[in-house]
């Protein structure tokens, strides 16, 4: 029997390591961010991993570790990852320190339909390829059945604006006494992204060059309305599915893999759908995951492997119906969907082919910066939303944080900004 | 044997020394470089932006008011405690060892315990609702009751950190010989006397060492406000993890890290001064 990818695998190996013994060289250590919970990680080892020839250790760590483990094996210089998994902006710190372009493997995929716009993502603003796509999720809003008898008269769910949705939340005010509308402002919530995905796109057209204008002004009022209604406990609130299975929260935003587990549970209790409009359009952002090589990883066969597994269709697929990440490759999802997962891969759909629908991209070449840009909007938002000062005067002084972040990094405009030549610079 | 002894106390402390060096010391001026460096060279840059930071002002203040309220309401707790189970004939054992149970819990699972009691679907709602106090669910730890969420967060740390001054005080408190107490109590003082005249002065070491320990460790807290509150309730080591991990900036993490450790050698410089016992106060 032989197989081929084991044998470059353990000649790779051998050659960087002349004492290691064959079985420790057959090892492909796959490190990852994502899919983490004990329930998914099984479904990675059992399921999505198999049919893979040569032993593949899967080990999953908390983002930060993740970025200090591959900081410090580059200094070490004793790498024990081969593969690594993880979202886009979490890979973003570790070009080009950590990583090694992936070219040759791209070019091996051609074959399985990745979007030329993701694969671009994949280079992180340099001229190599230095992640292949893994898998694509988005946010998505979800709602309790007993909320959709309070929607303003004329609202669709599938279609709603930031206006109904504002209406949506008092009308359930006025009837239960209770604000039931939630946002993940905690800690490790993803409230940045409703900002930089949603939030901004919808209300300015832009993400960066329209941090301070007039229609920025105008949606953070709007916004403070939103809050209004909103949970106050939403500063609290990482992952959303918790407070509405609870039934704290009735209406929620939040990324699909953060309230997934409420739709699983009680198919029949919750819808999902679209994130709301503002005047400018239907802002989303799509979520991610890359596949990187890191630098002088020990089984670099091993981990094109891992690569050309993950991304053939049908591990795609089965990542889609296993873990509720959605393919990045082209693919059917099929019919016999749990409905949980159908609800939010509707909701994923309804959301792309909306007619207003307007797509806001990860930041590109800001690099280790990513926190501090995520810091400038959770800044404004905590100084206007929870402490109630004037929205000018403090989109004056971030907007001054924003721009010198931009000039240190350099980084252009990415969509729906324009693009620019050089740094992109707030107006 | 003096050429033997004179050896011997090195050797012994050698491996500590050893051990501090290595694992503290080496650290320490790591974290003190990486605050002064920002860009190239040294620059005090980092300590600007920690200045600057619209959560600085309230995280210095936070952590204090903590501090102050906490420390001296743990002292007095522990003060009572400990002479009520050093006066203990029966059972003695029992009550030290349900009063410390909180010593063997960490921070982040006392915090959560905590979290389970008060958040809004919590136990304290539940009782307060079938008592028929509350309409619904109320809210007690979100960023609009900063004042049941700062109570929340003292009552926690209490619970949880009292029981290390305690352990600390009854140790000092079986050092007191009882001649002393039996003493004053034949020329007729009262036992308010007894207690602020000879048990307080003959303590004041052991109140040094728990002071000095509780009150570093207040200015280090996290694990129990960072569970209850988030980041509603901003205190210094929360704010050193947040730049570090949410914002991945080290520089100015490490600056936070050094004014916590500066603050914490302050006040334990004011306390080893204020609470100096000579030798011939010792019992």
């Amino acid at each position: 029997m032989t197989h081929p990818v084991s044998l470059r695998a353990i000649a790779a190996a051998a050659a960087l390591f002349g004492g290691l013994t064959v079985a420790q060289a057959q090892e492909t250590i796959f490190y990852s961010t994502q899919l983490r919970p004990i329930e998914e990680a099984t479904k990675v080892r059992e399921v999505l991993l198999k049919g893979l020839s040569g032993k593949t250790t899967y080990v999953v760590d908390e983002p930060p570790a993740f970025a200090v483990r591959m900081k410090a094996e580059t200094q070490a210089g004793k790498r024990t990852a081969s593969v690594v998994g993880a979202l886009h902006g979490e890979l973003q710190p570790h070009v080009p320190a950590d990583l090694q372009p992936v070219d040759d493997v791209a070019a091996k995929l051609t074959d399985r339909g990745i979007p030329a716009s993701l694969m671009d993502l994949g280079k992180l603003g340099t001229g190599q390829q230095q992640y292949i796509p893994w898998m694509q999720a988005t946010y998505v809003m979800v709602a309790n059945k007993q909320a959709l008898q309070y929607l303003p008269a004329g609202a669709d769910v599938n279609s709603l604006t930031y206006a109904q949705l504002q209406q949506w939340g008092k009308n359930i005010v006025d009837k239960t006494g209770q604000r039931r509308l939630g946002f993940p402002a905690g800690p490790t919530g993803l409230l940045p992204r409703f900002f930089q995905g949603y939030f901004y796109p919808s209300f300015t057209g832009g993400v960066v060059t329209t941090f301070k204008s007039a229609d920025a002004q105008a949606g953070w009022n709007a916004l403070k309305e939103l809050w209004a209604v909103s949970n106050p406990n939403s500063t609290n609130y990482n992952f959303m599915q918790e407070p509405l299975l609870s039934g704290e929260v009735w209406i929620a935003w939040d990324h699909i893999a953060r309230v997934k587990e409420a739709l699983t549970l009680q198919p029949d209790q919750f819808v999902a759908f679209p994130a709301p409009a503002g005047p400018k359009g239907r802002g989303y952002m799509p979520v991610i995951a890359g596949l990187a090589i890191p630098k002088d990883a020990p089984n670099r066969a091993g981990a094109v492997a891992v690569i050309e597994h993950l991304t053939k269709p049908q591990t795609q697929l089965a990542t889609a119906a296993e873990v509720g990440f959605f393919p990045v490759v082209k693919a059917e999802l099929p019919a016999d969907l749990a409905p949980g997962i159908k609800a939010l891969a509707g909701a994923v759909a309804a959301t792309q082919n909306a007619k207003d629908a307007l797509v806001s991209l990860l930041p590109v070449g800001l690099g280790a910066k990513g926190g501090e840009f995520n810091k400038v909007y959770m800044d404004s938002f905590q100084r206007i939303v929870l402490r109630n000062e004037p929205v000018k005067d403090v989109l004056e002084a971030q907007a001054k944080a924003l721009d010198a972040l931009m000039k240190d990094t350099g980084a252009p405009c990415w969509a729906p900004d324009k693009p620019s030549q050089g740094a992109c610079a707030v107006q | 044997m003096p050429a033997r002894t004179s050896w011997i106390p090195y050797a012994l402390i050698a491996p500590s020394v050893v051990f501090l060096a290595a694992l503290f010391l080496v650290p320490l001026v790591q974290t003190i470089w990486l605050s002064f460096s920002a860009g190239e060279g040294l620059s005090l840059e980092n300590y600007q932006r920690m200045a600057g930071d619209l959560n600085f002002a309230l995280a210095v203040k936070n952590t204090f008011l903590l501090t102050l309220v906490v420390v001296p309401l743990q002292v007095v707790l522990a003060l009572g405690m400990a002479t009520m189970v050093t006066k203990l004939d029966k059972g003695r054992d029992l009550v030290l060892w349900v009063l410390t149970i909180p010593l063997g819990i960490s921070d982040l699972a006392a915090g959560l315990a905590w979290l389970a009691l008060l958040q809004n679907t919590g136990y304290l709602n539940s009782a307060l609702y079938a008592l028929g106090l509350i309409q619904g669910p109320t809210g007690w730890l979100s960023q609009e009751t900063p004042v049941a969420l700062f109570f929340a967060i003292v009552l926690a740390e209490l619970w949880r950190a009292t029981a290390i001054v305690l352990v600390i005080l009854i140790a000092g408190l079986q050092l007191i010989p009882k001649e002393f107490a039996e003493a004053a109590e034949i020329f007729g003082a009262k036992p308010w006397t007894r207690f602020t005249r000879i048990t307080l002065p003959l303590l004041k070491p052991s109140l040094q060492s728990a002071l000095i320990l509780r009150t570093v460790l207040a200015f280090e807290v996290f694990a129990v406000v960072y569970a209850l509150g988030g980041r509603n309730f901003p205190v210094l080591a929360g704010e050193a993890y947040v730049w570090q991990n949410d914002n991945q900036n080290y520089g100015v993490a490490a600056a936070y890290a050094v004014l916590i450790m500066a603050i914490s050698l302050a006040a334990t410089a004011v306390y080893l001064r204020v609470l100096r016992t000579r030798p011939e106060q010792l019992p």
